[in-house]
């Protein structure tokens, strides 16, 4: 693939994760060095991509170092000294985390987030932490309190959000792989709109312990990477039950990676649905043809294509608005400046509270709070917050019904390619309907996984693909056969 | 004239009262993180974790333990328990609430109905309950110096919410209630309920209404009474004050007051001025609460035999009178006192290493009623003098030893107060009766031939005595039996040295 935002061949930092792991358990690469190629990528891109809120290095060569240790005395592993970073509502013990917030400004947690815990078990080595739109609130980055994050592809644009500063740094290479989060497709909008995989599994599947709430009962930590095989290899790490997290499965994990390397080519006896709802209006035309192209090339590998419904997913933004909302107004009601980060004193306590949540939160958090706390108010409550959870019950119908007949369901991750910075910021509405095909997927808590499939325009597009709860293993597989198929950028270089 | 309550005005007025109690739960650790619920003990803010504190990323957990004697709890009070229940989210802000909200139940709590039968002034009552729910304390804000300070100690640990409907009538019902509570919740062991710590905390609601009217008034709310006496005063202060206010034809505000203990009067709560729309929503961080009927069931087996219960069997089984049964499961560890001394051996024998006092039967078995009245009597007052419970009595003083002492007063070997004196020590030391009754030469006097011989003496040695009360001064006979009584270190058998003195006047006289 041309155009693409990467770093040049023979950098170790173009690599992906698997095959830098590779090349270390060959001898031809150090973590150390792989560490360093990112942090000189780090040093020369950032500072026009603003994909990092906070560097780690010299915590992050003291990783590497430590990861070169374990494997010259025989240890292995696929994340062993592979760098990555960490969308910034994960919680690391000693470094500040801040939510892409001014609120938590200088707040450094006592504790590891238990994803990141696993991770680093696993050998992996910690670049830094990653803008995000201001407490996952977004769908462009431009919420964060620190500036957004821009688009490897065309800095006028947006990454997309709210993970933002996340698939800008795997796109542009400055981190092998990124662990953001998923409410109403945090994960996989951004991935598409900057060209790369991004997977939010089944809620449940990984511990929300440590990630800084949105909506508890819709964030979901998943990976963002350079192509399916990486993906696979962190869902790997990262999953499995947590006890400390009541709403984690305690359900055995099945071995992602494997899933993944045995795909082929074939995906002979394997039904695609294709929702006539995601191809709707407001579709762009380029977005739409990539995705149908994608289509064909799944039907090429020996899919059948199934025409299927999602009748309330027409719903999915209004409910999503009045459920995420309501979940974070409670969430976010934590941050009055007594115990720790930002606060504004006052004499009298309830202007304390105004104060410090007045100028430590922005716009668009403010607006949640304020719909969310109206939509489980007294009087409002049943009408907002109890309707929207009894069609939230029906989306998910929508989905049972349909992954009935159906393997997978694919269709456009986005319905646009990235838009350009302040173009919809004025306009909350647009904004929220960036997420108009990924939200659905977050009611109903099943896994679904964005893979590049082209560009229109010279931007990427996203294919999406959604499966049935725990069902990664198949979302994966077909992604893998996809990106096989469809030759592009990632699978080349693995 | 505000200050006049006329009398009148409180016999015109109804007083309703529906009370809603806080209880800490007995567990090793809080609601929903490992921390020690020891919060009374500890330094303030020692007993803290990203989970109480509420930082960013904390997620709960329950404890099972707490849900277990919750769930005890409702049984006891007879609330029918729901095995499909959840926890919500309460949203409010102030500085003793880390999340900026409480987990607790509201709409499908874990336990409805039941209630709670409380004597009031001698007379049966029931109080209906509304529900009971779980959910986790605040933290403890402490005011000085013109500070407020916060102990996040206290924050998440496991309460308990017991709600009456309002069907208390009076301040002493209202106290009736809460002292039947504290008694039952200790009695089944899932909190210390003690008030003065807070582990149980009481709010009233109270309103007054003429009598015969239907409709309930305008309700005011007290919170947190920290005493029985608190609760008692609290209500009769506003009884008064609500009747004054509606005989002068004013409107009683709907409002929430708290209890001035040193003036001893009720005043409007500051700092309520937002008003409160808690906003619950079932907690996404906690799946829904599902009690398996086989947990359940073994929850049930879990419980005591309930004090209601016990008493009954008291009366029926053993005969004791109604008030005896009462002072007996004043605790647990009394009543189970009690029938551990009369399931022992030692209750039908004097000693159960000792050869039976003489040929023939042995002495009579201690009936039930004379062990509940060295328990209820002797053995209180031992224990009040001391500082001490049953409960801890109980490795010096086992229930074989007391049960040997009644037996040994019961088959006239020593004297009632003799073994009073016993009791005492046998407490302090551990000591068996009958060792500190043959160390100390104890043993009542009463054979015959020694007293004889003993009055004959002091007969002889007191012609005086005689003479007065041959003369006529009977006062004199007390004088000669004392001096018998002296004589055998007052183990003499009262009745048998009076007799033995009559006899030797005579035969002092016949002679």
């Amino acid at each position: 693939m041309t155009g693409g935002p990467h770093a040049p061949p023979g950098d170790p930092a173009a690599l992906t994760a698997a095959g830098a792991a590779r090349a270390m358990r060959d001898g031809t690469l150090t973590s150390a060095a792989l560490t360093d190629a990112y942090l000189a990528r780090i040093a020369a891109h950032d500072p026009h991509l603003n994909a990092y809120l906070t560097v780690t290095a010299d915590d992050a060569r003291a990783q590497a170092a430590e990861a070169d240790r374990r494997r010259a005395a025989g240890e292995d592993g696929p994340l062993l000294g592979v760098p990555f970073a960490l969308k910034d509502l994960f919680t690391t013990a000693g470094i500040r985390t801040t939510a892409g917030s001014r609120m938590l400004e200088g707040y450094v947690p006592p504790d590891d987030a238990e994803p990141y815990r696993r991770l680093r078990a696993a050998g992996a080595v910690l670049l830094g932490k990653l803008n995000m739109d201001e407490f996952a609130m977004g769908s462009s980055n431009e919420s964060s309190a620190f500036g957004p994050a821009r688009n490897p592809w065309d800095p006028g644009r947006s990454p997309g959000g709210s993970s933002g500063g996340a698939a800008a740094a795997v796109a542009a290479d400055l981190c092998a792989f990124a662990l953001g989060t998923d409410t109403g497709g945090s994960i996989r909008q951004p991935a598409a709109l900057c060209g790369v995989v991004g997977l939010k599994p089944t809620y449940g599947r990984v511990s929300r312990r440590g990630m800084v709430a949105f909506a508890s009962s819709l964030d979901q930590a998943g990976p963002l990477a350079k192509d399916v095989r990486d993906a696979a290899l962190v869902l790997d790490a990262i999953a499995g039950h947590d006890p400390a997290d009541a709403t984690s499965a305690d359900r055995p994990v099945p071995d992602h990676a494997a899933a993944v390397a045995a795909a082929g080519a074939d995906l002979g006896g394997l039904r695609i649905g294709v929702p006539a709802e995601y191809f709707a209006d407001g579709l762009d035309p380029a977005v739409r043809a990539a995705v149908e192209a994608a289509v064909m090339d799944l039907e090429a590998a020996g899919a059948r294509r199934v025409a299927i419904s999602l009748p309330h997913s027409v719903y999915a933004v209004a409910v999503y608005y009045l459920v995420a909302t309501a979940e974070a107004s409670a969430n976010l009601a934590r941050y009055d400046g007594l115990r720790y980060g930002r606060a504004v004193p006052d004499d009298d306590l309830w202007a304390r509270y105004a104060r410090t949540r007045g100028e430590g939160f922005g716009l668009e958090v403010k607006r949640r709070i304020v719909l969310g706390t109206f939509a489980l108010s007294a009087g409002y409550h049943d009408a907002y917050y109890g309707r929207a959870t009894r069609v939230r019950r029906r989306i998910r119908a929508d989905f049972d019904a349909a992954l009935a007949r159906c393997d997978v369901i694919v269709g456009p991750t986005s319905p646009t390619t990235a838009f350009r910075l302040g173009e919809r910021t004025g306009d909350p509405l647009a904004m929220y309907l960036s997420d108009i095909y990924t939200i659905a997927l977050n009611l109903a808590g099943y896994p679904g996984l964005s893979v590049p499939c082209g560009l229109a325009g010279g931007l990427p597009v996203g294919l999406q693909i959604m499966g049935r709860p725990w069902g990664e293993p198949t979302v994966l597989r077909v992604a893998r056969v996809y990106e096989r198929v469809a030759g592009l950028r990632a699978a080349e270089r693995a | 004239m505000q200050a006049a309550h006329p009398p009148s005005d409180l016999d015109a007025f109804e007083l309703v009262v529906g009370l809603e109690t806080h209880v800490q739960l007995v567990t090793a650790s809080k609601m929903f993180c490992a921390c020690a619920a020891d919060a009374d003990l500890a330094a303030p803010n020692t007993r803290t974790c990203p989970v109480c504190l509420g930082l960013p990323g904390a997620l709960p957990v329950p404890n099972a333990h707490a849900v277990a004697l919750a769930v005890r709890a409702a049984l006891a009070l007879g609330c029918t328990v729901h095995a499909h229940t959840r926890f919500e989210r309460k949203s409010y802000h102030y500085p003793d609430l880390p999340k900026g909200y409480q987990i607790s139940q509201y709409t499908r709590p874990l336990g409805t109905g039941g209630g709670l039968d409380v004597d009031v002034e001698g007379r049966a009552g029931h109080v209906r309950l509304e529900r009971l729910h779980i959910e986790e304390d605040t933290a403890r804000l402490v005011h000085a110096a013109g500070e407020t300070r916060v102990d996040f100690n206290r924050a998440g640990i496991p309460l308990v919410e017991i709600v009456t409907r309002p069907d208390l009538r009076s301040p002493d019902a209202a106290a009736a209630y809460v002292e039947t509570l504290r008694h039952l919740l200790r009695w089944i062991g899932v909190s210390t309920a003690a008030m003065a710590s807070g582990a149980l905390r009481v709010d009233v609601n109270c309103s007054l209404r003429r009598f015969g009217d239907p409709a309930l008034g305008t309700k005011v709310e007290i919170k947190n009474l920290n005493s029985i006496a608190a609760v008692r005063a609290a209500l009769a202060y506003e009884r008064r004050r609500q009747a004054a206010c509606l005989a002068r034809g004013e409107a009683v505000a709907h409002e929430t007051r708290g209890w001035d203990e040193a003036a001893g009067r009720t005043t409007p709560q500051r700092g309520k001025e937002h008003a409160h729309d808690y906003r619950y929503f079932p907690e996404p961080d906690l799946p829904p609460l599902v009690l398996p009927e086989a947990w359940l069931t073994e929850q049930r087996a879990a419980l005591p035999e309930l004090p209601a219960a016990r008493r009954g069997r008291l009366v029926a089984a053993h005969g004791l009178r109604p008030e005896d049964a009462r002072l007996l499961t004043r605790d647990r560890a009394t009543a189970d006192y009690f029938e551990a001394v009369l399931a022992t051996d030692g209750a039908t024998r004097a000693d159960p290493e000792a050869t039976p006092p003489g040929p023939g039967a042995g002495p009579a078995p201690a009936p039930a009623t004379s062990v509940a009245a060295w328990i209820t009597g002797p053995l209180f007052a031992a224990l009040y003098a001391r500082g001490l419970d049953v409960a801890a009595v109980r490795n010096h003083l086992p229930p074989a030893h007391l049960a040997a002492l009644v037996a040994l007063v019961a088959s006239g070997v020593v004297t009632a107060n003799v073994g009073k004196r016993v009791l005492g020590e046998m407490i302090d030391t551990g000591s068996r009766a009958r060792d500190i009754v043959d160390r100390d030469g104890l043993a009542q006097v009463d054979d015959a031939a020694d007293l004889r011989r003993i009055a004959e003496g002091v007969v002889a040695a007191n012609p005086k005595a005689v003479a007065d009360y041959r003369a006529g001064k009977t006062a004199s006979l007390g004088f000669l039996i004392g001096g018998v009584m002296k004589a055998t270190h007052a183990q003499a058998n009262p009745d048998a040295a009076r007799r033995a003195v009559v006899e030797a006047l005579e035969r002092s006289a016949g002679g």
